[in-house]
């Protein structure tokens, strides 16, 4: 499970087991996911979430997603995050970690 | 970009899942994650903080008693953020001979990007970079944007979160000014 938003927003907190890849509305940060998928195989499952803001506003889940499907990995999924990351996963008891 | 992440919804509808499949997936791997801070609550004192402003200026939010505060969380990535900006700057004009101040906190990772949006729209009121400590003492800003409305004794009136409405926040600051606004 790959957090692909801001660095500030996944040290406050992230879901458990996440890792930061880095804000694909950026090219830097859509460089890095590159990076961080690179060594994977092709049918690997992997899940994207971001939550920096509204679904309809967010600027890097759509980037990852289609970042992804170019470098060929067929069993991307994308996490639901409809108004925000603390509203729909944290203030809903979901296990959330800090730091990192 | 809205029709672009329309396509996109479209395109990801099969592959999209939801938080509470997630969240199954999760607790089933037994994870069990940190105790997540509180938000401060309507009615308690803002917690107080100390940091240097984009211009090297230094704020105490509780240096501002006596004046309505309008606490900004935002960034130059939110496009409902910038959205507000221009009407907060209005906002600070027009209010702050009244007592209003309006306080941005900028929460992106790289202060360049934060620096040329303020310089380039002229903001009207001191941006301050946010940052891990100041996010958890206001219960963790984990969605943009996020703004506390702040009486002039320092307590919380209000927390709008996502995209609110400015007249309703505009009408509830004005009943909170120590002085009249003009009409």
């Amino acid at each position: 499970m790959l957090q692909v938003g801001f660095k500030l927003l996944f040290a406050q907190s992230h879901i458990t087991g996440a890792e930061f890849a880095g804000p694909a509305g950026q090219s830097d940060g859509l460089e890095a996911l590159g990076q961080r998928v690179a060594q994977l195989p092709r049918d690997a499952e992997i899940v994207l979430y971001c939550g920096c803001c509204p679904w309809a506003h967010c600027p890097n889940i759509a980037a990852a997603y289609r970042r992804l499907r170019e470098l060929g990995f067929r069993y991307v999924k994308v996490l639901y995050i409809a108004h925000d990351f603390g509203t729909d996963w944290v203030e809903k008891g979901y296990p959330a970690s800090t730091g990192g | 970009m809205r029709a672009a992440l329309s396509a996109f919804g479209l395109l990801a509808l099969m592959s999209v899942t939801s938080t509470g499949q997630a969240a199954a997936a999760q607790a089933a791997a037994g994870a069990q994650g940190d105790v997540a801070p509180t938000a401060p609550q309507a009615g308690n004192v803002a917690p107080d903080f100390t940091r240097t402003d984009l211009d090297g200026k230094s704020r105490v939010l509780s240096a501002y008693r006596g004046k309505v505060i309008l606490l900004n969380f935002w960034a130059t990535w939110c496009a409902p953020c910038l959205a507000e900006i221009p009407r907060f700057s209005a906002w600070q004009q027009r209010y702050g001979p009244s007592g209003l101040q309006i306080l941005g906190i900028a929460m992106d990772d790289e202060l360049d990007a934060v620096r040329q949006l303020a310089q380039r729209d002229h903001l009207a009121y001191p941006v301050i970079m946010g940052d891990v400590q100041l996010g958890q003492l206001y219960g963790g800003v984990l969605g943009l944007p996020l703004s506390y409305l702040i009486d002039a004794h320092g307590r919380i009136v209000e927390r709008y979160r996502g995209e609110p409405d400015l007249k309703q926040i505009e009408r509830r600051l004005r009943v909170l000014l120590p002085r009249p606004a003009a009409p």
